[in-house]
């Protein structure tokens, strides 16, 4: 294999942009079809708009072709319309403000448990034995299946739907948050003995700052769960909240405005994504 | 020695390990990783412990620094019993240990914190130890943006600004390469120079041990056992190019023996 002169070893001919009039046809296309390799900015913004653009035009050809009737695949602009209007009459914000607030109450409450929790069960191992067949035992078990129990049991208030939400991430959060502190490193836990760190500090002092970035992850991971069991709970009974309007507009048939609810999650979806991945830098910038 | 942490005198115990035994699992699979060792390292005495690997010098280190538990015999440090691990036993490990999450002076500065020192004491001590690993530069950088040799200098600095009685180091220098080993044994010996701390080192490498030590302990394994101990009596401040003195190379000569020997027995 001979190498162009201006390449030093056959990595940095992968790195380099610029077509190797040496090696037709190796460049370019080598360059991403690498495994791992880097991707320029402008090619990744590129595509990843190409892509937006190819759903919603397939979303267009689909409705304007007439290959789908609309009762079931309402037009792009229809739906915006719908959000425009719902969103200037204030009727949007109410129900996603119903929404969000149960989405962080449960999830907040859920959080302030399961990370202390989680992280003694994963340092201390008599409370991981105590607890670890109950949680594996709970988690398995279908949400959805508990809902008409929670009604039974606490009505169909925000409480349920809470309820709902608390069941379906706490003890998921519990055994990522217990695996996360089980796999620090236990040299770390020495060293600070050494250094004079109380046995009873060593939760405080090393485990939760050595996976505070996994706890981070962790939640953010478990809020993308949390919208899905809103529109569990809300589904079966809720009198606002977007898993509500989406059931309440099935029953009209305005599929625009259950294309509106399932947008609305997805974007306030990929805002809380965002905002932990923002937090995880700021509390966490060694972990970049 | 320009800052106030040297206005009191460092401490530095001596280490007494008698007849100490370490045996994992019971009944018939039971191994018995240490068996019968004894010996005494005296304040400000840089001792050396060469063995093969696995023949339980680390485990050794690890009995002294109370953070695994003997089986049998004594271990103690400036007259105190070992019962678990102290601040008056620091540690250097093999692998990296410095906490991620702080930067290089909050690494140094955990110790005295713990200690609950004062902010203005905790900084000059802070100052003076990265001054001695030559990394005040890098107080404010992660862990994660250091060399390998980078880390165990702020992890050498880190356990003496504890100023503990004894340090302990398990192979610090295993993971670097040739070149960065040196100049970090240099390293090593310079602050141990200024320090005076009793240092019980850990290594497989028999140059570095004879380099660095006043005293080698040379262990065979299986069950880890104290085979020889040697004197080391080269002048200090002592210079890289003595591994290629010939009392050097006999000295080499007769720890190789002994590990060989040790091999040989094992077939």
């Amino acid at each position: 294999m001979t190498l162009a002169p201006n390449a030093t070893s056959p990595i940095s001919h992968i790195v380099t942009t610029s077509v190797d009039k040496n090696q037709p046809g190796r460049s370019a296309w080598k360059a991403v079809a690498t495994p791992f390799q880097a991707v320029s900015r402008p090619l990744s913004i590129t595509l990843s708009v190409l892509v937006w653009v190819a759903v919603i035009g397939g979303w267009f050809a689909l409705t304007y072709s007439g290959a789908v009737k609309e009762m079931f695949l309402p037009r792009p602009e229809s739906v915006l319309s719908t959000t425009i209007r719902m969103a200037l009459d204030g009727s949007l914000w109410e129900h996603v403000l119903a929404s969000v607030q149960v989405v962080l109450i449960g999830f907040v409450i859920s959080s302030i448990v399961a990370v202390p929790l989680g992280l003694t069960m994963g340092t201390y191992r008599i409370v991981q034995a105590a607890l670890d067949p109950l949680v594996n035992f709970i988690r398995y078990l279908p949400v959805t299946s508990f809902v008409p129990l929670f009604i039974l049991w606490i009505g169909i208030g925000i409480e349920q739907r809470v309820a709902v939400i608390i069941f379906g991430i706490f003890f998921q959060q519990l055994v990522m948050i217990a695996d996360s502190a089980r796999g620090v490193q236990r040299d770390l836990v020495n060293a600070a003995y050494t250094l004079g760190t109380k046995r009873g500090d060593t939760v405080f002092h090393i485990v939760f700052p050595a996976t505070l970035p996994n706890v981070l992850d962790v939640l953010r991971v478990t809020m993308g769960w949390a919208w899905t069991y809103l529109v569990v709970a809300e589904l079966v009974a809720a009198r606002s909240g977007l898993g509500y309007i989406s059931l309440k507009a099935m029953r009209g048939f305005q599929v625009d405005v259950i294309f509106m609810a399932i947008a609305m999650i997805g974007i306030l979806g990929l805002c809380t994504d965002q905002l932990f991945r923002g937090i995880r830098r700021l509390v966490a910038p060694w972990a970049n | 020695m320009d800052t106030l942490t040297l206005t009191t005198k460092p401490k530095s115990s001596d280490i007494g390990v008698d007849n100490v035994a370490l045996r994992y699992g019971t009944g018939d699979n039971a191994v018995l990783a240490l068996d019968g060792i004894s010996f005494h390292v005296v304040p400000n005495e840089f001792c050396v412990i060469v063995g093969p690997s696995g023949c339980g010098k680390s485990s050794l280190l690890y009995l002294i620094a109370g953070l695994e538990e003997r089986t049998g015999g004594m271990i103690s440090v400036g007259g105190k019993q070992v019962t678990e691990p102290g601040p008056d036993r620091g540690m250097v490990f093999q692998a990296y240990t410095l906490f991620p999450w702080l930067t290089v002076a909050q690494n140094v500065e955990y110790g005295p914190k713990r200690k609950g020192m004062s902010t203005a004491e905790r900084r000059a001590i802070v100052e003076h130890f990265l001054h001695e690993v030559g990394l005040a530069k890098f107080a404010n950088h992660y862990p994660s943006q250091l060399s390998g040799g980078m880390k165990q200098r702020v992890a050498i600095a880190r356990a003496l600004a504890n100023d503990p009685q004894v340090l302990l180091m398990d192979e610090p220098f295993g993971a670097l390469d040739s070149q960065t080993r040196h100049s970090m044994q240099k390293l090593l010996l310079r602050i141990w120079d200024h320090s005076k701390k009793t240092v019980l080192f850990v290594t497989h490498d028999i140059d570095e041990a004879i380099l660095l030590a006043d005293r080698v302990l040379v262990m065979s394994g299986r069950p880890g056992q104290i085979k020889k101990e040697i004197r080391v009596g080269f002048s200090r401040p002592r210079s890289m190019d003595l591994v290629m003195e010939p009392n050097f190379i006999a000295m080499k000569r007769e720890i190789l023996e002994l590990l060989k020997n040790d091999e040989d027995d094992e077939h």
